[in-house]
């Protein structure tokens, strides 16, 4: 199964508590991960600030500057792996070096209903 | 119908009985589905009604109903594929794995352990944890579960629907925790257990009789997660239910009121519990890796094994509460220690104890901690302060009984 590992956390504090963890800690877990075959990708994101939030209604599209949602911890970066199963994917989750000092919820990927005939009208696009 | 026949039925009663739940956690392993398993398990004992009586009894039952239930699914499967071309692929897959897996004694116990574990996984919510368990391990009815715990049976179908989506959803294995993280899922399946337990307990004080049956599901379970895993805390659990459980008779009046330990009819505490009891928590000691459920089983054995309230052995309760605060402090066990003292050295010791426990900031809006004071200023004579403590213990109390007991206490104060 692949899921998605979300890393929350405070940014103004995420590099700044004692057990902050520094980059190259992070990048050495995340070569671990992709020695041990479980590594689909990942990456650290720049502060929300540096956000835009992208709507397209009725054709048209709208920005607002900023993240979807305003919250007490941020969207700090993301791993998806591949796992057996949830106890293997919370190994991994437990693991990631911000865990420390954040939060990381795990979310199974979920595949797309495969239907006939938007197959048929996607193979007529391409 | 003749006798045969009514003999046939009565076995295959008696087999539901005894290997249903043995029978669904087997196909669960095998199958990797919850629903398709329970629908399995219901076409294997459909199957056995109609055989069983024409074609005699199969030497091994539930071996017979494992492989019936395992084909009756892969039929089932195959059926609805005309509909979802993806379950096709899974049945070959089941079918390709008939050939390779057998059904042996020390699998079917290791399936009972894997349920256990499945229904307790801490990703699920308590509520729903609790639901699983009493629903799949003990194979209650969702109506039963809903009973016991108050509420209706559609609210408890919806949490066992939501918990079974998670399983299915998130990927939560069907498996034993590896062995480093065992001990430690071990005490989610523990708390499940002692709250399944603390349900009926707690509750048996005449408002709702039925819920006692929980007490009784609860030690059944810890019987049978200390045969499957005989680890001290499990032990330590079974003991302190026994041993609770054994003061069933003599802690509440006929009319349901709540009658405290001291002044209990110890005539009526059931031997046979308390002897059993004592003994897993004497082999829970000597393991060395005992834990706060092992403790607490002890204390409450010394209690049992005291002739007389007056006979407590105040010495050895207040040292294993010291142990107890050592490995899992907390102002509750603080607050008991303090009575314990209280009975050693005098009311006025525990009252002091108390007081710096409550000016520590804790406990102050916990009935318990006031009804300590209060009993110990009554038994000092200082009957003010006592009957001011029952009123701010009743200020906060929520359960019928113990308000009832407050009352009285109070009552006795006032025209005594």
């Amino acid at each position: 199964m692949k899921y998605l590992c979300l890393v929350y956390s405070n940014e103004n504090a995420l590099h700044d508590l004692p057990d902050s963890p520094h980059d190259s800690e992070c990048q050495a877990y995340a070569e671990s991960l992709h020695a041990s075959g479980r590594m689909l990708a990942a990456e650290a994101l720049q502060p929300v600030q540096s956000a835009t939030t992208v709507r397209s209604r009725n054709g048209k599209v709208s920005l607002t500057d900023g993240p979807f949602a305003e919250t007490k911890e941020q969207l700090a970066g993301f791993y998806l792996i591949e796992a057996n199963d949830l106890d293997e994917a919370i190994e991994v989750a437990a693991g990631i070096p911000a865990a420390r000092v954040g939060s990381v919820e795990v979310r199974p990927t979920r595949e797309l209903a495969t239907d006939a005939p938007f197959q048929a009208a996607r193979t007529a696009d391409s | 119908m003749t006798s045969i026949d009514r003999d046939v039925r009565q076995t295959i009663d008696a087999v539901y009985r005894e290997h249903s739940r043995q029978v669904l956690a087997t196909l669960i392993r095998l199958l990797r589905d919850f629903e398709l398993a329970e629908e399995a398990l219901h076409d294997a004992f459909t199957a056995a009604m109609a055989q069983w009586p024409r074609d005699g009894i199969p030497a091994n039952p539930r071996a017979w109903l494992v492989s019936t239930g395992r084909f009756r699914a892969i039929d089932r499967l195959r059926r609805r594929a005309r509909f979802d071309s993806s379950l096709a692929e899974i049945a070959y897959q089941l079918e390709l794995e008939c050939s390779t897996e057998t059904v042996d004694d020390t699998s079917v116990a290791d399936d009972a352990l894997r349920l256990i574990f499945t229904c307790c996984h801490p990703a699920l919510p308590l509520d729903g944890q609790v639901a699983m368990t009493l629903r799949e391990v003990c194979g209650l009815t969702t109506e039963e579960v809903a009973r016991a715990f108050l509420t209706s049976p559609s609210t408890l179908a919806q949490r066992i629907v939501r918990a079974k989506a998670k399983i299915r959803d998130a990927g939560i294995p069907y498996h034993l925790p590896e062995p480093d993280a065992l001990i430690e899922r071990l005490d989610g399946v523990l708390r499940v257990i002692y709250l399944v337990f603390n349900e009926g307990y707690s509750a048996s004080f005449g408002d709702t009789l039925i819920r006692t049956d929980m007490s009784c599901e609860a030690i059944r379970l810890g019987r049978l997660l200390y045969d499957l895993l005989p680890e001290p805390e499990v032990a330590g659990l079974l003991a302190l239910m026994l041993l609770q459980e054994s003061r069933r008779d003599a802690r509440t009046t006929p009319t349901g009121e709540l009658i405290l330990l001291h002044e209990q009819e110890r005539t009526l505490w059931n031997r046979e519990l308390i002897d059993e009891g004592s003994s897993l928590v004497e082999r829970a000691l000597s393991s060395r890796r005992f834990g706060p459920y092992a403790l607490q089983a002890a204390i409450a054995a010394v209690h049992a094994e005291a002739p007389s309230a007056e006979a407590t052995d105040w010495e050895q309760i207040i040292g294993l509460y010291d142990v107890l605060m050592r490995i899992t402090p907390s102002p509750v066990v603080a607050l008991n220690r303090a009575v314990a003292i209280a009975m050693r050295d005098g009311p006025g010791v525990g009252l002091s104890l108390i007081d710096a426990l409550m000016a520590g900031g804790e406990l102050g809006d916990y009935h318990l901690a006031h009804a300590a004071r209060a009993d110990l200023y009554r038994r000092q004579g200082r009957l003010e302060h006592a009957r001011e403590s029952y009123r701010q213990a009743l200020s906060l109390v929520q359960q019928g009984p113990e308000r009832r007991f407050l009352e009285r206490r109070l009552t006795e104060l006032e025209h005594g």
